[in-house]
Formats: C-alpha cells, structure tokens, sequence
C-alpha cells in the first residue's frame, strides 16, 4: 500500500522536477520565462505524436525534448533578439502552447499510448521495497535525478556556470568582462525549454500514457513556484518537487477516504507554500541578495 | 610652489604633450607627467578637470589625440585595458563592477584565465589580501561585504596581476576614515616594494598626507608639479581652482531688503558613513542677494542641499525660516508653497525623470504648488495637459531650450538644455528663495552663462538666491556675497569684491577665522550693498 502511494508520489514529482531545474537554469541566467506551461504542453503532444508515429517510445521522449526546446526558441527570439517584455511573452507562450498543442493532438484524441517502459537494474531492483521504488524505473526518473546533481555540479563546480550566474546577477558586468550575455541566455532558455519538454514526455509517455487536451493540468505553474520555494537552489528543487508532488497525490487518497478537507484547499497548498516562502526569502535580505538573479526579468540591450 | 623637477631618466612612466579632443573640445591638453619608480604620485583636480580622461587614456579605455606615453623609457601605445594589464599598469575603478551574488573568488576567477582553478585563485587572493594587510575572506559573498572590502577585491584583482603601476581613482570617496587609514597602509606596502602608484583625488589633506608628488590639473591643462608636502592646502587650493578668475561684469547691485531664508545653528548628523555632519551653520540671504557657497567637493554641499531643500528636514524646526516662517521640518512641498524653489545638483534621476516628457516633469516638481492652475477637478487632481504644455513652453522659449518635438523626454536633451529647463522650470514661478546646487556642472559655456545671467536676474527682481557650487569662476560671476563650506562648517560670508583668491583658497583648505562662523549671523547689510 505504502509502496504503491510511494511510487504514484514519484510519478507526480517526476515532471514537476525536470520542468522545474530547466526553469532554475534559465533564471539563473536572469531570463525569466512564464511559458513553462506552454512549453510542457507541446512536449507532451511531441512526445505521444513521436511516440506513436515510431511506435518506439524512447522516440517519443526525444520528439518531446526537441519540441519544447524549439518552442522556446520562440521565446528567446522575442524576449532576447527583439527585447519583448518577458513577463507578456512567456504568458502568451503559455496560451499559445496550449491551443496549439490542442489543435495538433486532435487527431490523437482517444487512441491509447504505449508506456515507456521501465529501465530495470539488475540486483539492485531486487532489494525489498526501495528497488522498485529506485531501480524499476522509467528513463525520466532517472534523467530528473542526474538533472539536478549534474545542474548543480555545473552551477556551482564550473566555469561555465560561474559564467552564466554572472549574467543573472549582473548583465552589464558580465557584458563588460566580454561573456556573451545574449548566446548564454539563449542556450539557457532552450535547456529550459527541452526540461520542460521531457516534462510534457513524461506526462504522455508515463503518468497517463496518451493524449489529452490541457492534459499538464497547472503543473508548469507549480514548476515555476518551485524554482522560487527552491529559492533557486537545484537540491531543493528535488526536495520541493516530491513535497509538492506527494501534496497532489495525497490530497486524491484523502478524497477517496472521505477525508474532509476540501479538494480545492489541498490543490492550492503549493501555491499557499510558494507564498509563504516567498515572505521567509524576501525577508532576509541575504540570502535574497545571494540567490535570487538580480537580473531576472530585465531586458538586456548591449552597447547602451 | 617649488617645482620638484623629476629626472628625466629612470621614470616609470612619462606622458608628454598628451592631448584628446572630444570633437573639437580638448579634455586634455598638452599634459606632461612622469611617474617615477617607488612614488605615491597624486594626480589632484576639480571635478572635470580632465583626470578621468587621462587616466582612461593610461589604462587603454581611450585613445589620445596626440602626445606620446613613455613606458619604462620606451614610447608605447596602449589599445586595451588588456594591453595595460600586460604592460603592469593595474587600475581600481571609483565604481566597482561586482557581482553581489557571488564570492570573492568567483568574482575574481572571471577576469583570470579561465584555466586557473577556482581554489587557487582563492588561495592566492586570500595570501595576497593578508600580505598587504587587506583581509579578505575568498568564500564571503559580495552582498555581505562593505564597500571598503569591496574596494579590496578591486585592488587584489589589480595585484594579482602583478603591476608595476597602480591606479586608484578617487579611492576613498567611499571610504570611512577608518577604512582610508587601511588603504594607505596598503598604498605604503606597495610603495616599499619599488610599485608606483597614481592616486587620484581631490582631497588636500590626504594628497599631502599620503603623496610624495602631486601634479595639478585645471580645465584639461597642468597647472602644476610639486611636493604636496611643501605645500599648503590653501596654495594647493588655488591650483586646483585656478588664479585666472575671469573679470566681472555686472552693475550695482540692488539695496537689499529683507531676510528671506534665515539658518541659524543648523547642525545634522551625516545620515551614511560617507556623509559629512553639518555643524552650526549660520546663513541670511537676503532679498536681492545671491549668496554663494564655495567649496571643494565632498565638504557638505550635498547635505547643506538637502536640509535648505527639505528632502530631508532637520529635527529643529526653527534651524531654518522661510519668510520668518520656521521650515526645518517641513518637507519640500511645504517649503514649495511658501515661494521657494530647488534645483538638485543631479539632473537625471534627481530634477528630472529621464524617461518622461518635459510637460510630465514640470508637472511632478509643481504639483502641489500649482495646484491651482495644473490641476483641476479638486479632488479627483485630473491633469489639465493644455496648461502644463504651454507652460513648458514657455518655459523654453524664456530659457532657450534647444530641443527636438514639441514635449519631448528628459533625457533626450543635451545637459545644458536640460539644465536650462530646470532652472527655468523654477524660475517661472518668480520664487522669492532659490536654492540651487551645481547649476552648471558639466554644462556648455553657453548654457552655463545664460543660466547664470537669469540666477542674477532674479535676485535683482527681489529673490534670495543660494547658489552652491565648486566653480570660483561661477561664484566670482553671480555672487553678491561668498561664504564657504568646509568639513561640514560654513564660514562667515565675505562680500565678493573684498574676497581675495587667497584668502578663499585658505577658507577652502578648512583654514577659518576665530570670529567668522560658530553661526553668529552677519550684521544687517554687513557687505551687501557693496557695489562691483
């Protein structure tokens, strides 16, 4: 019973996670891209129309990736190459991943997918109660895991990730030391963008393999609060996403057991959470200054 | 003065003639310098006076015009900031270009080569740091550091290149005593090692403190070469500001009438460690008077400013009177709507929103004390856009503002047109007090003297006119009686027939009389009618 809520948890969790560590890298580099919806949504419908086109689903994860990536390059030609605000832009993404992503998807609209399917270790699978927990897996698992260690080994161990919080933090200095500012932002919107794609994979390929309209449900809207209960730090982003993910599930077990707390109070949780994280980081003026990109949001003209 | 003449052979570095044009404007002109082995070498003006421009020029930012630079007795030409960095001529920027959200290291790792690791750089900053007594953690974050540690990451980034020559740009206008008490140390250490350094300022007291030579710009040109320590601050002084104080032309001044802004014993505590503390300040400006208070940079203006102005009201309410009416804690509209007006030293960001039209801003500086005739709808305040165009109009065609469109924004003017807006935008008004700070700072000669023309022209209509500024040769030319403000304190006012250069230049370097200030007021008429 345990196992089973366990492994619906790390389900739910899964693309919260990988939406949400692509999001961190683009914020990190102080592009702030609401479109993580939009993006997710048209994964999804990459990922079941590759998926299902090939009748190989590991295609399928990698139409999903490319989809979302060059959706956001969308993004990034308007928001870095034409200065667009970016706050109106990534919502339009958003509206616009979402009917779009409805018209291409209507012809697969009630046609059951194929699940991805599971990547088994040897051995180790075989150890009670975690080994099918950790080691019977879907690819997606085990990508949102590398992820966030190899995310955070390049935020913070390499040169290149010192580069790109440089620019976050700073542009104009970043620009005046001679890093590329706008290459740098554009490479970290598309790593966002492909995040958010295998996200969108994983919804069509794993949590419910096929097609549904809106089928992604807010969860980009959560992956983007988590960047910020992250406090734009990747290991709390893995944290986060299995708390905010064990909210979604628990509040279904809670429905069917006839507890009486209303649903829609248990489905706001992570926004309410989101909120009060908010208020702790913006009241500490230290550790806002240290991990939020001061130049998140800002466009960035050079030569001016 | 005694001419120290350096010797010609063994300078580190020798400029000769050099000279950049800006357009046909010459920021340099004819500059020769050398610097030798070993020296504390202080490079003193006015603000622009030209040393940024040289400076630039030296780190490879600009380019000259003509002239040569001699390096180590070889004629060199230095492209790039690169290039100077390879030369050994390492510079700590007046405003730093950190990143708050990182540490120490990392900030310093992105000017080095990217192949040093991240853990010896920290290594290496941190032994440098504590070899020229400047202790820095490499593993703090910016955000949590002070501005005088963060000018020590700007000087180890520079050491850590190993120069021979080190620049410092007005190193401690964002010092504590404290913290410059540390700097020095540093500059000593280095000058024991057989390093140069160039140490900008325009603080007398430290130049002569700290340099063993200093040369003098004024206006672009050098005005001279000597040993600060020779020296007094007062014939520093007039180096620094010059004995070519154009003649004076203007009539009689009007008899004055009465006091319309009246300080007595104002003192203020400095609100930042950088500010300076104003103390018992005594000041009448009467009705027909332009009083100017002169001064080197950073003595008080800024704060005088604020306190006359009321951006920042002071606790005694009867520390300033308006019309005899007492002000000290009222804010600026209030001081607004009892006739007087205020021009900030700052023009973008401070008298006028950069971004905005020109309408917009008269609008912002006068919406409460034209209340009446810009708004309408009593309480709903609708904007009467129809007036406020037409008064910016006016405005510019009285004060000759040179503009493209009709209503266009701030920061499309040139500073001297601007500059012309914002006086004109107070001046409209017929205040019977103007305060003004730094009225033609960085402004065209045209501009400057039709501004300076109309700050007469109100006086003699029967306004009190202050007029803050670092420029004798401004003062020399509106003044009707000259006080000045050094550390803080104001010195009694002198009529400006009788004040000699000398004797200003004294004032200046904080030399006062035992009777003058401790704000005694000037007797009634004491020096105002006196005619020019």
């Amino acid at each position: 019973m345990i196992e089973a809520i366990l492994l619906t948890i790390i389900t739910a969790a899964t693309p919260l996670v990988i939406a949400a560590i692509g999001e961190l890298v683009t914020e990190r580099a102080g592009v702030l891209n609401l479109g993580v919806e939009g993006m997710m949504i048209m994964g999804a419908v990459c990922a079941f129309a590759g998926s299902y086109l090939t009748g190989v689903p590991l295609f399928g994860v990698l139409a999903g990736i490319l989809g979302g990536a060059l959706f956001s390059l969308l993004f990034g030609f308007l928001t870095l190459t034409l200065v667009t605000n970016q706050v109106a832009t990534g919502l339009a993404l958003t509206l616009l991943g979402l009917g779009l992503s409805g018209q291409l998807g209507e012809s697969f609209v009630g046609i059951p997918g194929v699940k991805l399917s599971p990547i088994v270790f040897p051995v180790l699978s075989d150890i009670p109660f975690i080994g099918p927990l950790l080691f019977r897996q879907d690819i997606t698992f085990y990508l949102s895991i590398a992820l966030v260690i190899g995310v955070n080994w390049f935020l913070f161990r390499s040169r290149t990730g010192l580069k790109l919080r440089a620019i976050g933090d700073s542009h104009g200095s970043a620009h005046a030391l001679g890093i590329n500012v706008i290459r740098t932002r554009y490479l970290a919107v598309m790593f966002g963008g492909a995040c958010a794609g295998l996200a969108g994979a994983q919804l069509s390929l794993v949590y419910t393999p096929q097609w549904v309209e809106n089928m992604t449900a807010g969860r980009g809207w959560i992956a983007l609060a988590l960047v910020v209960f992250a406090s734009w730090r990747p290991l709390r982003v893995l944290i986060g996403g299995y708390i905010f993910g064990a909210v979604g599930i628990l509040q279904l077990h809670a429905q069917a057991f006839g507890v009486g707390i209303p649903s829609q109070f248990l489905s706001m949780l992570p926004y309410a959470v989101t909120i009060v994280v908010l208020i702790i980081i913006s009241h500490n003026r230290r550790t806002t200054l240290i991990n939020t990109p001061a130049c998140l949001g800002k466009p960035f003209v050079p030569d001016r | 003065m005694t001419d120290v003449e350096a010797p010609a052979t063994g300078s580190l570095l020798k400029i000769q003639g050099l000279t950049k044009y800006f357009g046909t404007f010459a920021a340099c002109s004819g500059i020769d310098l050398a610097i030798q082995p070993g020296e504390i070498h202080a490079l003193l003006g006015e603000n622009g006076a030209g040393k940024s421009t040289l400076v630039k020029m030296l780190f490879g930012v600009l380019q000259p015009s003509e002239g040569r630079i001699l390096w180590d007795g070889r004629p060199v030409s230095i492209g790039s900031p690169g290039e100077a960095r390879q030369l050994g001529i390492g510079m700590v920027f007046q405003h730093f270009s950190l990143f708050e959200a990182l540490t120490v290291a990392e900030n310093i790792a992105l000017s080095m080569d990217p192949k040093i690791p991240l853990a010896k750089i920290a290594e290496e900053a941190a032994s440098l740091s504590k070899a020229y007594g400047l202790p820095l953690d490499p593993n703090a974050h910016v955000a949590d550091l002070s501005v005088g540690e963060r000018q020590r990451i700007e000087i180890v980034r520079a050491l850590l290149q190993n120069p021979k020559l080190i620049i410092l740009d007005e190193p401690t206008s964002v010092l504590t005593p404290q913290e410059a008490d540390k700097l020095f140390e540093t500059l000593f250490k280095l000058r024991s090692e057989g390093r140069s350094v160039l140490y900008i300022s325009h603080r007398l007291e430290e130049v002569q403190r700290i340099c063993d030579r200093a040369t003098v710009l004024r206006h672009g040109k050098v005005t001279g070469a000597c040993d600060p320590k020779g020296e007094t601050p007062a014939s520093l002084a007039r180096m620094m500001v010059g004995s070519d104080v154009a003649s004076v032309h203007r009539e009689a001044a009007a008899n004055l009438g009465d006091v319309l802004i009246d300080v007595v014993n104002l003192s203020v505590p400095a609100r930042t460690p950088f500010a300076v503390t104003l103390r018992e300040i005594g000041l009448q400006v009467r009705a027909g008077e332009v009083m100017a208070i002169a001064g080197v940079a950073g003595n008080g203006q800024g704060e005088l400013f604020d306190a006359l102005s009321g951006e920042y009201p002071v606790a005694d309410a009867e520390a300033i009177r308006l019309r005899g009416k007492p002000v000290g804690r009222t804010g600026i509209n209030g001081r607004r709507l009892l006739g007087a007006g205020f021009v900030p030293e700052e023009r973008h960001g401070h008298a006028a929103v950069s971004d905005m039209s020109l309408s917009d801003n008269l609008l912002l500086s006068r919406s409460q004390s034209d209340r009446a005739a810009f708004l309408t709808g009593g309480f709903a305040a609708i904007i009467r856009h129809d007036v406020i165009r037409s008064a910016a109009k006016r405005i510019c065609q009285v004060m000759d503002v040179r503009k493209s469109g009709e209503d266009p924004a701030a920061g499309s003017l040139s500073g001297g047109n601007l500059q012309k807006f914002i006086i004109g935008r107070e001046l409209d008004r017929q205040p019977s007090v103007l305060v003004v700070n730094q009225p033609t700072w960085g402004v065209d000669a045209g501009a400057a003297s039709r501004i300076r023309q109309s700050l007469i022209d109100l006086a003699r209509a029967g306004s009190a006119v202050i007029v803050i500024s670092q420029d004798l040769d401004e003062i020399f030319e509106v003044a009707t009686n000259i006080a000045v403000i050094s550390e803080g304190r104001l010195s009694k006012p002198y009529p400006a027939a009788e004040l000699t250069l000398e004797r200003i230049g004294l004032l200046m370097g904080g030399i006062h009389d035992s009777t003058g200030h401790a704000g005694s007021p000037t007797a009634p008429h004491a020096g105002g009618v006196h005619a020019h």
